[in-house]
Formats: structure tokens, C-alpha cells, sequence
């Protein structure tokens, strides 16, 4: 059994030196124990080290040394055995540093990246207090490693804080640097550092400010920041109030957008907002069904209307007149609407796809119903649409419109005659379409079925009055 | 008006920086402070100090130098009409606090913008005052990045890149109508015309610099640009085709894509609603597909849904894609090219190095693969190895289901 004993858990020189002499013998790695310091409490009755065999001194590929180097500062014990093994194995088998799939080496390869990500770690989550002290300041960070690193990171501080004077205290192993030349200390502890710099109450504000409260993705921050660091990083103090304020924030955003306070009268901004929005929909490409169609045909009525009507589609009529609701079901529909005693002028009329979708057969256009992805393309505008309105009402006329209101399917006989809470509180009512009773072909039934409809349709009105 | 402190100011200041999305600090010359008089370096490689819980990496002190601003744009907090609070910092404070922040190791540099006050070239000056002092006054070694504004003058432009390693101008909307509605005061032409200038410049640096070794180096680390994604009807498709034309002409280094987020005190001509995070990160993912895989625009095209021309939000673009072309599957790990191995989903540019090498050495079977990526379950019907062929699996019809990942609750914080 030869027993090397290393000067340090860092100590790749030690190693380095070693492993070549034991290599050059052709040691079996199972009768190498690699120890740090000579603690020489002996199991094992240790033979001498083999003598230097100039004559078989071999070369390494440098990618072995500069992986060697870095996975030598893992923490993990095996790293010396493992690390002496595949040197073993370079030199009985060549391009055995490509051999990417070995168990062997991908091991020694994991082993280096947790070294490479603790390094870069610590040059982001190492944080100085200023301290000050007789000759100017001093910097001083306390910083816990979970490899040992921090000799091999030192170059790093020293590169980016040459004229500073800085020191960094570890549990291992403490770095100072004077301006000039680099020490080492002993181990350190969390109360040798200083306990505060007036400066991270500013930092804290730069942090909770630069915080994007619509956005919260925990996830995505505990990955690249693990709870573990939080402790040595003042900023992350603020973490459990900034995710517990995130949604209260931005619900509140949304419902503290104004209405119509002096400078962001309807006039200035809703209606000019609306006309916008109408002047893009008439270049939509968003489905397929521009092509055939004459003309988007966007909602129309007050854009602060307290009640929304969501119809299908334009019909052809409506397709050549450019305005929602004038066709054959558009007079129906005014009908009905008089009958229950609700003011169209105050409504907003509008639908839930914007162009005419239909075939053609002969002379004739046919309407066609539109389709999932359809309803889903054209949702965009309606969501604008609703957005800019906001009303108190809306009113889904048929299923296409209650799949676009409501986000799903639904039957049209289970759902009407009763109010629906939208997510953001707005009373939606699904009702059938006019075009509909056009198409009952019972006289009887189409008289029974619009009683119905002007019912609910003066049911939705008291409802508006009630609320306005 | 009682007079803001530091603090006040810089929270106000962040706050309206926020919605850009880019904090790179990555990607310029090496550098650092031995023979200097100040602090600073730079390493290749850009570090992440913090992050937010927003998900967001806080490398640089992104703030704006006043968010006064004479344009209204819709989307924009720090329109003209918005009622936010204003305030502005003076050229000193900027410098004092990034140096503060750097030498406590919080930042990796600055990244100044700013509404536009007076003018564009008397804001433009203001900048580069700020970096201009960071450099020369102090020695600052670090990273700057600055906010191009495209109407300034083009000489403080050129003076902003002898100064920062970065020079970016937000394209701000990846359609052009949707810029006429939302940010009526800018125009993409000159926009454009701006960033093509800059390339100019950049190129004409390069060129001066392989001839004479000490000609002075421009904005090192290139150009960025960032559109807002779901303020206007432009889908995926329209906006990755933006994307890579972008690439193309002005070389950008970056594109970035900002999800719109509700702003306080919108204008109402915006959404209110925000569109999925996961569709900015899909074309994250798409934008890095375009430029280490070997995609182009139109492929990535072909992943997105024909009816919304968006990209699935429950699978991965690349995985849209493979389940899309299931032609050119099963790949067989020993013997495919180098592209070829690229479009296997779940095989990213380490692994298909890794298996190129090791399969020189041996015929790699699933487990040799297995153990050089992270999950072999997800990869395993596009490949054939030795001791594995997948049998009609790529023909199945319910593959997709097999492979996304099953519906989830909202994440919850504890």
C-alpha cells in the first residue's frame, strides 16, 4: 500500500508529481491511498515511495492537465483515485481523452463543471462591505464555497480589483489584497466580516426596483440563484415580500388603469385607441379567411358602452356594407331588441370572427361556420375590443360567440337565461343568434322561440339599467 | 417638489428600465485592471450578479438617466402622457454609483438608456458624458452598454462606441403597423437606417484594426435590438422573419424578445392582457435554434401552428419541428452528420460534440448516449444506436403526447 499525502485539498502540484512517479511503476490504483496532511495514523504498514524513473517519463494530452487542474478542487474524495485511474487509462489507450461516453470520464467531467459553476458562482454572489480602516478602505466579503475554489478564483478578484484593497474570508481559507501582493489567512467566520455597508440599503432598492412584478418566474431565479447562496446575499432578504406583493401588484395595476381622468379623456385616448385598433384589423392575416372576404368587419357603437352584443360572423350583406349587424338577422335582431326596450345606441355591436367566411356556390355566397382556430385567431381583436370597452354586459350571441367569450365550448341550451362572472368580474349571458329564428322553419316554434329571445334581451337590459 | 435623494432617484430610474429585457455583459474584448488606475475587467464570459424573481439575471445597473421623455409611445411607461413620477440623474451620479456597486462586486457595469429630453442629440450627449467620464475620468475597465437613440447625430453615436462595449436601438415592434398604432413618434426606417449605420461603423472599425494594431476598438461586444412580443398582431412566424432579416442585414448580435407586461397608468390602445411568458420563451428558444443549429427562419416556420402562426406553447420549438418533419427520423447516432445529429431533440451542440468524438473510439449504444445527455427518454425515438432502433415510434400518432410534458399546476412559492 503507498500512502500519498497531499499538502492540501487544492494541492494538484502534489498530485500531479506523485501520480506520475506511481504511473511510471505501472501502481495499481487500488494500492494508492490519497490523504490530505500526514496524519500518519497507519493501517496499513505504508511502503516507500517508488523511486523517479526518468528513463519512462511519459506526456499527458493538455486536456487531461487542465482537467485534472479543476476537478482536483472538487470536494469529493475520490477525485484523486478517479483523476489517477484515467491517467492510467491515457496512457494504455490512446484518445482516451475523446472517449466522451466512458463512465470513467464523464464522471471526472461532472466533476469538473460543479467545480467550474461554483467558481463562477462566487465571482457573482461574492459581496464586499466597505470597511474602513487607517490607510483608505478596505473591502471585506464572507463567502462560502462548496468546492475548494477559492485559491484557484483568487486571480480573478486580483484582475478585476488591482487598485482596491480587498480581503475575502472563508471557512477554509482567507485571501487579502493589499494593492500589490496577495496573502493568505487562516479560516474565517461569518462575524469577521463586517455586518453592514450603508450602501446595500441602496443596492436593496435598485434590486426590488428592477423587479418585474408581471412577471413572476421563481423557477427560473431559484435555478441560477439556489436558496443556499441567500443567506450571504443581501438582496435576497427581499425575495418572500417581493413574490408575495407580485400578484397584488399587478392585479391592482389593472384595475387602477384610468377610465377617463382629464388627460386620458375617451375623446383623447379610448377613441383614438379604438381607431387604431380598427385601422389594424382591416390589414388582419392573422387566418386564412381574409382572401375571400371583401372587408374586415370590425365592431361599432360607443366605445364606452356599458353592454357588448358578440355575434358569429359578418353575412354576405354585412361583408359588402363594412358594418356588423345590417343583414336580414341584423333587422331581426333590431327588432327584438325594441321589443324588449333595450337602446342599440347605447350598445356595442361586434363579432366574434371579423371577416365572411362562406363558399360559393353558383352566384350565391354561402355562409360557412367558422372553426376553432378561426374563433381563436379572431379572439385577439375581440380581446382588444373588450379591453378598450370594458363594459358591465356582454352578451354572446350563438355558440360561436359563447366559445369566444367564454374560452370554450358550451351548449347554448344549458348555458342561456342566466348570468355568467367572467374573470374579471364582467356578467356575460349566452343567448342563441338571431339568424337562428330565420332558419326555424315552424311557424309556430320561430314565434315561441323569438318570445324567448326578447325576453332574455329585456332580462339583459334590466340588468344594464341596474347596474348603470 | 421636495428634492429626491440618490435612493429615490435610482428606484424610480430602474423601475423605468425595466421592460428592456437585455443585460447581457458577455462577449467583449478581455480586459482588466492591472496596469490601470481604476476597477474593472472583462473575461469573455458575462456574469450574472443577481437574479430577480422575475426570473430576470441582474448583471449590469440598468437604469435610465430620466425618464422625461417627449414622445408617447403606447406601450411605454415613461410616455409623455404618463403620469408617472419623474426624475433625472446628473452625468456624476451615474458614475458615483456604478462605481460603488462595482467595487462591492454587485454588477458587471452599466447599462444607461434614457427618455428623450430636448432633443435627441442633446440626450445622446448626455450619455455619452456618462461613459465618456466612466472611462477616462475614473478608468473604468467594466462593461457599458448604452442605448442608442436612432434620430442622434451620427458622430455621438461613434463617440458612444469608442466608449461602450455594447450599442443597442430597440426595433420596439416587430410589425410595422404595429408601430404606427403604438409608437406613432418613431418610425422603422430610421430605425433601421441607424442600425445599419452602426454596422457600417463597426465593420469599418474592424477593418482599420486588422491593418493598425493600435486603432481604437468599436463597441467590441456589437449590436442588440429588442421587440415587444403580444402588443401588436404580429405571430411568431412574422416576428422570427423579422428576426432573422435583422441578423442578416445589421449583424446583430442579439436579438431580444420582451413579453409586453402591463405597465401602471397604460395608455389604453395596449392589450391589458399579457400574452404567455412561455411564447417569449419559445422564441428564446427558436432565436438560439436560428443561430447555433442551423436554422432558418423558414424551418422554424414550419413549426408553428398553420392556423395561429404561433409556436406550441406545451413542446419546445425544436421538437415541433422533428414531430413535424418525422421523415428524416430515426437518426442513427453512429454514422450522421454532425447537422443532422443537431436536430434531434434533446441533443444539444455539447452532447452531439461529445458523441462525435467518443464515436470514434466506440459504437455507441443508448446507454453510452444516456449518460452524455440529460434525458434519454425524450431522445430516445429519433435515434437509432446499437443495441437500439425505435420501432414505428416516430409514425405513432399520440407521439407528441408521449413527449410533452404533462399539464402542470401553477407554480407555487412557498
Amino acid at each position: 500500500m503507498y500512502r500519498v499525502a497531499l499538502t492540501a485539498p487544492d494541492d494538484f502540484d502534489g498530485w500531479r508529481g506523485a501520480a506520475r512517479r506511481l504511473a511510471a511503476h505501472d501502481i495499481d490504483p487500488a494500492d494508492i491511498v490519497w490523504q490530505i496532511g500526514s496524519d500518519a495514523s497507519d493501517l496499513f504498514g505504508d511502503r516507500p515511495p517508488p523511486p523517479e524513473r526518468p528513463e519512462a517519463a511519459f506526456t499527458v494530452p493538455r486536456a487531461f492537465v487542465d482537467l485534472a487542474q479543476t476537478a482536483t478542487l472538487h470536494r469529493a474524495p475520490e477525485r484523486f483515485a478517479l483523476l489517477y485511474e484515467q491517467l492510467r487509462r491515457i496512457r494504455s489507450q490512446r484518445g482516451a481523452m475523446d472517449d466522451s461516453a466512458s463512465p470513467l470520464l464523464r464522471r471526472i467531467d461532472m466533476l469538473a463543471k460543479a467545480v467550474r459553476r461554483d467558481m463562477h458562482k462566487m465571482r457573482a454572489f461574492v459581496r464586499f462591505r466597505e470597511m474602513p480602516e487607517s490607510e483608505g478602505s478596505r473591502y471585506v466579503a464572507w463567502f462560502e464555497p462548496d468546492h475548494h475554489i477559492v485559491r484557484a478564483n483568487a486571480g480573478f478578484f486580483v484582475r478585476r480589483f488591482t487598485t482596491m484593497r480587498w480581503s475575502i474570508l472563508t471557512p477554509e481559507l482567507s485571501l487579502h489584497w493589499d494593492g500589490d501582493t496577495l496573502n493568505e489567512g487562516p479560516g474565517a467566520s461569518r462575524g469577521d466580516a463586517p455586518q453592514d455597508d450603508p450602501v446595500e440599503a441602496i443596492w436593496k432598492g435598485y434590486y426590488a426596483a428592477i423587479f418585474n412584478p408581471a412577471r413572476l418566474k421563481t423557477g427560473a431565479m431559484l435555478s441560477e440563484m439556489p436558496r443556499k447562496y441567500w443567506r450571504n446575499l443581501p438582496e435576497a432578504a427581499l425575495i418572500p415580500q417581493l413574490v408575495a406583493g407580485a400578484q397584488a401588484r399587478e392585479a391592482a395595476m389593472i384595475a387602477a388603469t384610468p377610465r377617463s381622468p382629464a388627460d386620458d379623456s375617451p375623446e383623447r385616448n379610448s377613441v383614438r385607441a379604438w381607431q387604431r385598433l380598427r385601422d389594424e384589423a382591416m390589414g388582419c392575416t392573422r387566418c386564412p379567411l381574409h382572401r375571400d372576404a371583401t372587408q374586415t368587419i370590425f365592431g361599432e357603437g360607443p366605445v364606452d358602452a356599458p353592454l357588448v352584443f358578440v355575434g358569429e360572423q359578418p353575412g354576405d350583406q354585412e361583408d359588402l356594407a363594412g358594418r356588423p349587424f345590417v343583414g336580414p338577422a341584423g333587422q331581426l335582431f333590431d327588432q327584438a331588441l325594441d321589443a324588449a326596450g333595450v337602446d342599440r345606441a347605447r350598445a356595442y355591436v361586434t363579432n366574434a370572427v371579423k371577416h365572411f367566411k362562406h363558399e360559393r356556390r353558383g352566384k350565391r355566397r354561402i355562409h360557412q361556420t367558422p372553426d376553432a382556430g378561426e374563433v381563436q385567431a379572431c379572439r385577439w381583436w375581440l380581446t382588444q375590443e373588450l379591453s378598450l370597452v370594458r363594459p358591465r354586459l356582454i352578451v354572446a350571441l350563438g355558440a360561436t360567440a359563447a366559445r369566444a367569450v367564454l374560452g370554450k365550448a358550451v351548449t347554448i341550451s344549458r348555458t342561456r337565461g342566466r348570468p355568467i362572472a367572467l374573470e374579471d368580474g364582467t356578467e356575460a349571458w349566452v343567448t342563441v343568434h338571431p339568424s337562428y329564428l330565420l332558419r326555424l322553419p315552424d311557424e309556430a316554434k320561430r314565434a315561441e322561440e323569438r318570445a324567448r329571445f326578447v325576453e332574455e334581451l329585456r332580462t339583459i337590459g334590466d340588468r344594464m339599467k341596474a347596474a348603470t | 417638489m421636495a428634492r429626491l435623494t440618490i435612493r429615490e432617484k435610482l428606484e424610480i430610474l430602474a423601475d423605468a428600465a425595466k421592460y428592456d429585457a437585455s443585460c447581457a455583459s458577455s462577449g467583449t474584448a478581455k480586459r482588466d485592471s492591472r496596469d490601470g488606475k481604476g476597477v474593472g475587467s472583462t473575461e469573455g464570459m458575462g456574469i450574472c450578479h443577481a437574479y430577480a424573481p422575475d426570473g430576470r439575471c441582474i448583471s449590469l445597473l440598468k437604469i435610465l438617466l430620466t425618464n422625461s421623455c417627449i414622445l408617447d409611445c403606447h406601450y411605454c411607461i415613461n410616455r409623455q402622457s404618463s403620469n408617472v413620477r419623474r426624475a433625472r440623474f446628473t452625468a456624476d451620479e451615474v458614475v458615483d454609483l456604478t462605481l460603488s456597486f462595482y467595487r462591492r462586486n454587485y454588477i458587471e457595469g452599466l447599462f444607461l438608456s434614457s427618455g428623450i429630453i430636448r432633443s435627441a442629440d442633446y440626450t445622446m450627449e448626455q450619455l455619452v458624458e456618462v461613459a465618456r467620464s466612466l472611462r477616462e475620468d475614473h478608468d473604468f475597465r467594466g462593461y457599458i452598454h448604452l442605448k442608442t437613440i436612432p434620430d442622434a447625430d451620427p458622430g455621438l453615436i461613434r463617440q458612444a462606441g469608442l466608449h461602450a462595449d455594447r450599442l443597442s436601438i430597440n426595433i420596439e415592434l416587430p410589425s410595422d403597423d404595429g408601430l404606427k398604432r403604438l409608437a406613432p413618434d418613431k418610425n422603422a426606417a430610421r430605425i433601421e437606417g441607424a442600425m445599419g449605420r452602426l454596422r457600417a461603423d463597426m465593420d469599418d472599425h474592424g477593418d482599420a484594426r486588422r491593418s493598425y494594431r493600435h486603432a481604437p476598438k468599436f463597441a467590441p461586444a456589437g449590436q442588440s435590438t429588442q421587440m415587444i412580443v403580444g402588443a401588436d398582431q404580429a405571430d411568431d412566424r412574422a416576428i422570427i422573419a423579422r428576426a432573422s432579416s435583422l441578423y442578416d442585414r445589421h449583424r446583430l448580435r442579439r436579438v431580444y424578445y420582451s413579453a409586453f407586461s402591463p405597465i401602471p397608468s397604460p395608455s389604453t390602445v395596449l392589450p391589458l392582457r399579457r400574452p404567455p411568458l412561455m411564447r417569449e420563451h419559445r422564441l428564446y428558444q427558436s432565436d438560439w435554434l436560428m443561430r447555433f443549429y442551423g436554422y432558418d427562419a423558414g424551418e422554424i416556420a414550419s413549426a408553428t401552428d398553420p392556423a395561429t402562426g404561433c409556436l406550441p406553447l406545451d413542446i419546445d420549438p425544436k421538437l415541433a419541428w422533428a414531430l413535424a418533419h418525422r421523415d428524416i427520423f430515426p437518426i442513427d447516432v453512429n454514422r450522421a452528420p454532425r447537422e443532422r445529429l443537431l436536430r434531434v431533440p434533446g441533443l444539444g451542440v455539447k452532447a452531439v460534440d461529445h458523441i462525435l468524438r467518443s464515436r470514434r473510439h466506440r459504437q455507441l449504444r443508448l446507454d453510452d448516449v444516456a449518460r452524455l445527455t440529460a434525458s434519454i427518454a425524450k431522445i430516445r425515438p429519433f435515434l437509432i444506436a446499437v443495441d437500439w432502433r425505435p420501432t414505428m415510434l416516430t409514425d405513432r400518432i399520440d407521439l407528441r403526447a408521449r413527449l410533452a410534458p404533462p399539464p402542470k399546476q401553477l407554480e407555487m412559492f412557498v
